[in-house]
């Protein structure tokens, strides 16, 4: 890897960082586009620049993206204060106008004397080979400026995205930190054009932010792990571009950007769906688990105070308990393993341990229903919400009372030989 | 009469428009201090927008506003707020301390990161709630009830005295409620004044010493015992209360079926 090489994954990979940390904000507040709109909203500054300049250096190509952007920004929050229009509405509206805008002054940019092959669509999809040194220094101080925005108001920027209004109930200049904010995308979203272009620089700064949610429910860990994401989509996406002649390097990024999403969406421990479903399997075995364990007490209770022997066909539980026996049979194969159920005969019985077990899922169950039935009198008191309901101690004997009262308590207790019935 | 230093809220003339529609109109307001005052009036009254105008949340037409005898710009650490707790996004990437420290944000300024300092009376605040022991849960976490406990710990922790709190009341649990009445009750016998806006007409008797009934223009305002008549309710719903009239006790009042516009 050359010299030159190095400097270009140097400076898409901080570029990556400068969007993926902004970008978290972006996200969060429910206004992932706004670098979209800005970076459209830059492309008519482009041409016009170099329209009114006649040069192609990227100097006073990038200070008039910068203030085409800065225009779309105060176009924005004009038509947020002074119409009707929603949020998105004006988002729209200042994307398409200013890209229309920017397309037609591209296309009187290549028309004239000195444009042709001037070189102005690249920054539509991006080039990174055409980063040079000068360049990357101006992405390390922009990046390393937004980063350090960031970690001074970040508490503000916090505010902003989760309660901006309870921010200005206690006196914080919150339209001031919403301009800056803004500010700071436009100067994120403007050394990014170069590199990745206005197409698809928004990329940058939502999807790193959006892989970061998944594996983090903590805002200082999120920010500074989608910065990182967006440093890897930045050299990845570089380094491919770079093999081939021509290979335009924004949808690399974004490519790149998008591997690392999908990834996350699907692996992250909490959030990933992998684990999603992984826990809702293992909430729907525990859930049967239980409900076969409560139907297997009850109905023995019941042959037990009927002076019968407290056994169970597997006919009885589809008939009375509506657990079909297909799925009954595995179940109850599986409690066998555990050791919890006997079958002889076609019929199953709780062992003592399974008594144990199934005394404490029935008498759990049962608190449960009367907790509902007098839950206006309880402040509270359900401490876990896991299959099993389970209670705050000092409401227990209460609810134990009400068990009496409503003649629910379990009375086929544990330990004792079956057929004693309490 | 008392002097306007010994008046926790003063409002004068105060007018508020979304475009061409008045949603308050010449509102004029002397809340005492150290009272728990009720602001009550039918659906679109301007309740919220007039917690929010004094507040300067949005922006006011006309009117003036003080709070303790200065204007609300230069008390803004004494007031403390509590939106409704639907206004944010509870998927939030944060925990409840977290939110709860906002409460110290306005007092801290810009720039400064919270510390220690802040988090002790988070914790504090927390703890008045009853939600100490869930100090580190996710806020996604949180049912409807401990949401609005963390909302008002962020507002404890502020250590206002002035507390404007946008129905508090609407879609918690019984548990909550008991804890919010408690907690309103000791913040009066602290001295500080609470400002709610409430739905439920059966309790305004049990909750508040003071009343504010309000739909658009000022319907009446004073104690409650004088206020909560069936006559200005009447006044205040325009006849759209209909039956519910009953709740104030007092002897029915001929029932106007045409509001005034």
């Amino acid at each position: 890897m050359d010299a030159n090489t190095q400097w270009v994954m140097t400076g898409t990979a901080l570029l990556g960082v400068a969007g993926g940390v902004l970008g978290s904000f972006a996200l969060l507040r429910r206004r992932a586009l706004v670098g979209d709109v800005l970076a459209h909203a830059a492309l008519p500054g482009v041409a016009g620049a170099f329209l009114a300049t006649g040069t192609k250096a990227v100097g006073p190509l990038l200070a008039g993206a910068a203030i085409a952007a800065v225009a779309g920004v105060l176009t924005m929050s004009a038509i947020a204060r002074f119409s009707r229009l929603k949020a998105d509405a004006a988002m729209s509206l200042v994307l398409t106008v200013f890209f229309g805008l920017g397309i037609m002054l591209l296309g009187a940019a290549q028309r004239s004397p000195g444009g042709n092959q001037s070189g102005l669509d690249k920054f539509l999809f991006g080039q990174a080979a055409a980063i040079v040194g000068r360049d990357v220094r101006v992405i390390t101080l922009a990046a390393a400026l937004l980063c350090l925005l960031v970690l001074l108001l970040f508490k503000e920027f916090k505010l902003l995205a989760f309660d901006p209004e309870f921010g200005v109930g206690i006196g914080l200049p919150m339209a001031a930190v919403e301009l800056v904010f803004n500010l700071a995308v436009v100067l994120a979203v403007v050394i990014g054009l170069e590199a990745v272009g206005v197409v698809l620089m928004a990329a940058l700064l939502v999807t790193p932010a959006a892989a970061a949610r998944c594996w983090t429910d903590r805002l200082h860990l999120m920010v500074p792990l989608s910065g990182l994401f967006g440093a890897l989509s930045g050299a990845l996406g570089t380094a491919v571009s770079l093999v081939g002649p021509r290979m335009p390097t924004g949808p690399l990024i974004v490519l790149a950007a998008t591997g690392i999403f999908v990834a996350s969406l699907l692996l992250a421990p909490r959030r990933g769906l992998l684990a999603r479903s992984l826990r809702s399997l293992r909430t729907r075995k525990a859930a049967q688990r239980e409900r076969l364990l409560v139907a297997l007490y009850d109905l023995a209770e019941e042959a037990a105070g009927a002076g019968n022997a407290p056994a169970v066909t597997a006919e009885a539980l589809e008939r009375r308990r509506g657990i079909p026996a297909r799925s009954a049979g595995p179940q109850l194969a599986r409690l066998a393993r555990e050791g919890l159920v006997d079958e002889a005969g076609g019929t199953w019985k709780l062992t003592g341990r399974g008594l144990a077990e199934a005394y404490q899922a029935a008498r759990s169950e049962r608190l449960h229903l009367v907790y509902l039935m007098h839950q206006a009198d309880l402040d509270g008191g359900m401490t876990d919400q896991g299959v099993r309901p389970a209670f705050a101690p000092e409401i227990v004997p209460q609810l134990e009372q009400w068990l009496r009262q409503h003649g629910l308590e379990p009375r086929l207790l544990p330990g004792h030989t079956a057929g004693e019935v309490g | 009469m008392a002097a306007e230093s010994e008046l926790a809220l003063v409002v004068r003339d105060l007018t508020v428009a979304y475009q061409r529609r008045p949603v308050l109109k010449d509102v004029n307001l002397s809340l005492p201090e150290g009272r728990l005052i009720g602001i009550v009036g039918p659906n679109g009254a301007g309740k919220s927008t007039l917690m929010k105008a004094v507040l300067g949340m949005v922006p006011r037409l006309s009117g003036e506003v003080w709070v303790s005898g200065r204007p609300p710009a230069a008390a803004r650490q004494e007031i403390g707020y509590v939106p409704q707790r639907t206004a944010v996004d509870w998927d939030f990437p944060t925990d409840v301390l977290d939110v709860v420290m906002m409460g110290r944000y306005g007092t801290l300024g810009l720039l400064r990161w919270p510390g220690a300092r802040e988090r002790e009376l988070a914790m504090a605040a927390l703890e008045r709630v009853g939600m100490a022991e869930y100090a580190r849960r996710q806020i996604s976490q949180l049912s409807g009830g401990q949401q609005q406990r963390v909302f008002l710990a962020r507002a404890l922790a502020q250590d206002a005295r002035l507390y404007f709190m946008d129905e508090p009341f609407a879609g918690v649990d019984a548990a909550t409620e008991r804890a919010i009445v408690n907690l309103l009750r000791g913040l009066k016998a602290r001295g500080r004044t609470v400002v709610v806006v409430h739905h439920d007409l059966q309790t305004v008797r049990e909750y508040f010493d003071w009343l504010v009934l309000l739909n658009v223009r000022v319907m009446a305002a004073g104690p409650v015992e004088r206020v909560f008549t069936a006559e200005n309710l009447t006044r205040t719903y325009g006849g759209r209360l209909g039956s519910l009239a009953h709740v104030a006790g007092a002897s029915p009042a001929p029932l106007r079926t045409s509001g005034g516009d």
